[in-house]
């Protein structure tokens, strides 16, 4: 179709204009000076109004806490990317009251199994924005992309010390410009629609359910 | 499609109480969800105008940005092919499928997608595609297509999504219950992600300098139509390209707030790369074809490029009383309200869409909430005049919209060429106006126009004298 | 409302009486003039004025709305505002003209008289800042926006803030009043059901707020509304603001 690619472009090039841009003012997403504590409050305010759970697990052993937390949810077990930080920490501390399932083989060769999995899918983040309430994930070899999709709950640890104002703050500083992982995911909530008079309704294709771990690690 | 169906679908739609009731209530909400999310007149400026800033940018430099998007994206692994055509389009589809030996499909949402008709083209050819999004679905179950942009089946309330699921999904029961229809929507579709070959998306934004496709969802289907399958081909207008990664959150935070009052949606996707050799999940190869349509005939001339900003929040038909009115499926062509009124008879031509631009009051409404400030009601009265025969000649290399000139009619040109010889001659509309006040209210009310007007409203009358004869009389002076 | 700036008080004004006020509702226009004469104003209405043009420049007809708005910019040569008690009328020379001139040899002056263009209650408040005394009888009210008052001139509050100054006068919100009545110009005419959809829902609305007078500053929508109110059998009645007031301040009603 280079035919195609042609005959538009030089449609394009035929009348494009040596005008000089339009001038952009980003300062409106600029950091907004929010302490520490207003930056948690507004995130969990954002997030719990379209029903994320949180699980504040500052200061305690947060593997014990996500397993009480699956124990009492009467959750059947637990899927983590064991390569990452995240799961070596998980695996050396649990205690198998919940079964603990590695995220260990292409997805292809286990799909009918995760799909008909019940339980939940941890994974990290990088990070979380206060101005919209969404936490950021890069998935990638250690976590992949259907650990926070496929299963119906999505537990996410949040280190609180990672809350930015903005999304562009959080992209500038991350430099996110030069490190696009495969699929990079800005997540707020669980799964929802309105699509039906407008009444929202939850857990309709993705996560039914997502559990914020707040940390102060990673 | 004439226009003359714009105005017969458009009545038979305003004699339907159901469906008006149904907009009206979901417009309402809406609006009332969009103005809380700009409480800040300022904050609400300022963002727009880095928004249309964003988007002048991009189109000033969109020859580039395409390439520059085209050179990323194949050196990221993502395929790309360019479509002049609708047919163009619907071909690469069918043929990269066919090389996949791809028959079950489940497709995201996408605009540009209804605009190819590539359900019909696929169904055609013996594949099965899914629409996965549930307001997508609920219409697909009804051989219906989307009647507003963002919520596609917001025509029907739920008793009537309850009968159809009822009626067409297997071993359902009838429920009103609007979580248990959202679960049977889960159940049948889960089953169709895990086992489809292909995965269908379009993109909301695609950016250049990073070579990834960006999109938003709440439902999570487009994550799943975009992960899961093993292919993964996504589709867009190609006006939809921005350069830089900062750029997107504007844009974004704009969308997400003007279309359904969010401050941003559950996911944001942003694709960069297919399935890397280390990682388990994703689809192992993505294709990218970019649509023209016509964009690049609308790009060519400096004033109507501006229809091409839109970032399709629906906001302007949330807002417009016309949409309100007759909903969705009243337009020809598959955008509605405001943004259909200036994009459709561009697309498929003035000549057969050329009173589209008329079904308009020019209110404005659309033209306050539009994100990207895009000055539709000038659009609608350029285009009014471009039906006409009076475009614009002042640019050379732009090309006419299709069908220019094709809506003049000689008595309108004279009835006009009379108004303005009237009104621009003190003594005509003078006597004009004395003959009018003495005797216009002799004129019956079953004359042309006056018919019209009397349907709902009784015949206007004339003052017995004019403000010219009473100012006069009161002595103010005339210089 | 970027030529509010400054404040300064004329003493000479001009006044563009609008062809819907001319044929169907000159007593708003003389109404206008005498508020404006009231505030000690000298009023000059030239007898060569018609219309600004609007309703050719909106059916794609521009080399005559050209013609005819230039008739018009002719007769205000002088550096004196230009009060219209219309919001459209005024939208259209304000907004309009600039883009109808541009490129012509008429553009500096067309651009000059668009900048002396303004709203008849936006000039009463924002230039003048009108005291009212009202004394009329009790009544109850609603207001009317029409759509290019408030979107192309800015003009919103300026209207209510005029009703506010009247003791006996009740004013109660018309439900949705931003929304347009569907008077549109030629939309009426060539998209009938839409329109007639759309004014039977204000009536609606009109009839909601159980007021006696719907009023507005734009003619257009009050012939729209007022027929439908008529038509309908309903007892509110449509009124320009500047007669409206003029009666209010002068014990008419």
């Amino acid at each position: 179709m280079t035919d195609a690619r042609a005959a538009i472009l030089s449609r394009l090039r035929a009348t494009e204009t040596k005008a000089p841009p339009p001038l952009q003012d980003f300062q409106i997403l600029e950091s907004r000076g929010w302490s520490a504590e207003e930056k948690l409050q507004r995130l969990r305010q954002q997030m719990e109004a379209v029903h994320t759970e949180f699980l504040d697990a500052r200061g305690q052993d947060w593997p014990t806490a996500v397993q009480n937390w699956l124990s009492q949810e009467k959750l059947p077990g637990l899927i983590y990317g064991p390569k990452s930080t995240l799961g070596a920490k998980l695996s050396s501390q649990w205690n198998n009251s919940v079964p603990l399932i590695p995220y260990d083989r292409a997805m292809e060769q286990w799909k009918a199994e995760l799909f008909a999995f019940e339980g939940a899918g941890i994974t990290a983040t990088r990070g979380a924005i206060a101005q919209t309430g969404s936490l950021i994930l890069f998935t990638g070899a250690d976590e992949p992309r259907t650990l926070s999709l496929v299963p119906p709950v999505h537990i996410a640890l949040l280190n609180v010390g990672k809350i930015r104002d903005t999304w562009r703050q959080v992209m500038q500083e991350q430099a996110w410009v030069n490190n696009m992982p495969t699929n990079l995911l800005l997540i707020s909530g669980p799964s929802k629609t309105a699509d039906i008079e407008q009444t929202l309704a939850y857990g309709v294709h993705g996560p039914k359910r997502l559990l914020v771990v707040l940390t102060d690690e990673d | 499609m004439d226009t003359a169906d714009f105005q017969d679908s458009a009545r038979t739609a305003l004699g339907d109480p159901q469906l008006r009731s149904n907009f009206r209530r979901a417009m309402d909400g809406l609006m009332a969800k969009r103005a809380a999310m700009f409480p800040d007149r300022d904050e609400w400026t300022r963002l727009r105008s880095l928004g249309a800033a964003v988007r002048a940018r991009s189109l000033l430099n969109l020859p580039h940005l395409l390439e520059k998007l085209e050179e990323r994206l194949t050196a990221n692994g993502i395929h790309v092919h360019w479509a002049e055509t609708v047919d163009q389009g619907n071909a690469i589809f069918k043929e990269i499928l066919a090389q996949h030996d791809a028959k079950h499909v489940v497709k995201g949402k996408s605009m540009v997608s209804e605009e190819m008709h590539l359900n019909h083209a696929l169904e055609e050819v013996g594949i099965e595609i899914i629409e996965a999004d549930l307001g997508e679905y609920i219409i697909q179950l009804d051989h219906e297509t989307p009647s507003h942009i963002i919520m596609p089946a917001i025509h029907k309330n739920k008793e009537q999504i309850a009968r159809l699921f009822s009626q067409k999904i297997k071993d359902a029961a009838y429920t009103e219950d609007v979580d248990h229809l959202t679960g049977m929507a889960r159940q049948v579709l889960r089953k169709k992600f895990a086992n489809a070959d292909a995965g269908v998306s379009g993109v909301n934004v695609a950016v250049a300098e990073t070579g990834t496709l960006v999109l938003v969802e709440n439902e999570g289907n487009g994550r799943m139509c975009t992960t899961v399958p093993k292919l993964h081909i996504a589709v867009m207008g190609i006006e939809k390209v921005v350069e830089r990664l900062e750029e997107v959150p504007p844009i974004l935070q704009l969308l997400t707030r003007s279309a359904t009052g969010q401050p941003i949606t559950t996911y944001v996707n942003m694709i960069s790369s297919p399935r890397k050799a280390d990682e388990k999940d994703g689809p192992e190869e993505i294709h990218l074809v970019l649509l023209d349509n016509g964009r690049s005939r609308v790009y060519s001339d400096p004033e109507l490029r501006n229809t091409l900003r839109c970032i399709r929040c629906g906001a302007c038909m949330n807002h417009c009383p016309v949409y309100t009115r007759v909903g969705g499926h009243a337009y020809p062509g598959v955008y509605p309200g405001p943004i259909g009124k200036i994009l459709t008879p561009q697309i498929l031509g003035l000549d057969v869409a050329g009173d589209l631009p008329h079904g308009s009051s020019l209110c404005n409404a659309c033209v306050e909430v539009c994100p990207v400030e895009i000055p539709i009601a000038a659009l609608l009265v350029r285009l009014r005049r471009e039906a006409v025969g009076n475009g614009a000649k002042a640019l050379k290399s732009a090309i006419p919209p299709k069908g220019a000139g094709q809506h003049r009619s000689r008595v309108e040109s004279w009835v006009w060429w009379g108004w303005a010889l009237a009104y621009r001659v003190p003594w005509i509309y003078r006597l004009t106006g004395l003959m009018l006040s003495r005797f216009g209210g002799l004129m019956p009310a079953t004359i042309p126009l006056l018919k019209e007007w009397t349907s709902v409203r009784s015949k206007p009358r004339f003052a017995s004298r004019t403000l010219h004869e009473m100012a006069s009389s009161q002595e103010v002076p005339n210089d | 409302m970027d030529n509010t700036a400054g404040k300064v008080r004329p003493h000479t004004v001009y006044f563009f009486g609008t062809c819907v006020v001319d044929l169907f509702f000159p007593g708003a226009g003389m109404a206008g003039i005498n508020l404006l004469k009231e505030q000690g104003l000298k009023v000059i209405f030239p007898q060569g004025q018609s219309c600004c043009g609007q309703p050719a420049f909106n059916s794609g007809y521009m080399d005559e709305a050209r013609s005819v708005a230039w008739a018009q910019v002719k007769l205000f040569p002088k550096d004196y505002p230009v009060i219209l008690p219309s919001g459209s009328c005024a939208g259209m020379m304000k907004k309009h003209y600039p883009s109808l001139f541009r490129g012509t040899p008429q553009q500096a002056k067309a651009e000059d008289f668009s900048g002396r263009v303004y709203e008849l209650t936006q000039f009463l408040v924002d230039i003048l800042d009108i005291k009212l005394k009202d004394l009329g009888t009790p009544t109850k009210v609603t207001w009317h926006p029409s759509c290019h008052s408030q979107r192309e001139m800015g003009v919103l509050d300026q209207p209510k803030s005029l009703l506010r100054q009247l003791a006996n006068v009740e004013y109660v919100e018309l439900p949705r009043e931003r929304e347009c009545c569907g008077f549109g110009g030629t939309f009426a005419v060539r998209q009938p059901e839409i329109s007639a959809a759309m004014v039977t829902d204000k009536i609606d609305a009109v009839a909601s707020t159980k007021a006696d007078t719907v009023i507005s500053g734009d003619c257009g929508c009050l012939l729209n509304i007022g027929g439908a109110l008529e038509k309908a059998q309903q007892a509110a009645r449509p009124k320009h603001i500047a007669e409206f007031l003029w009666e209010r301040t002068h014990g008419h009603s």
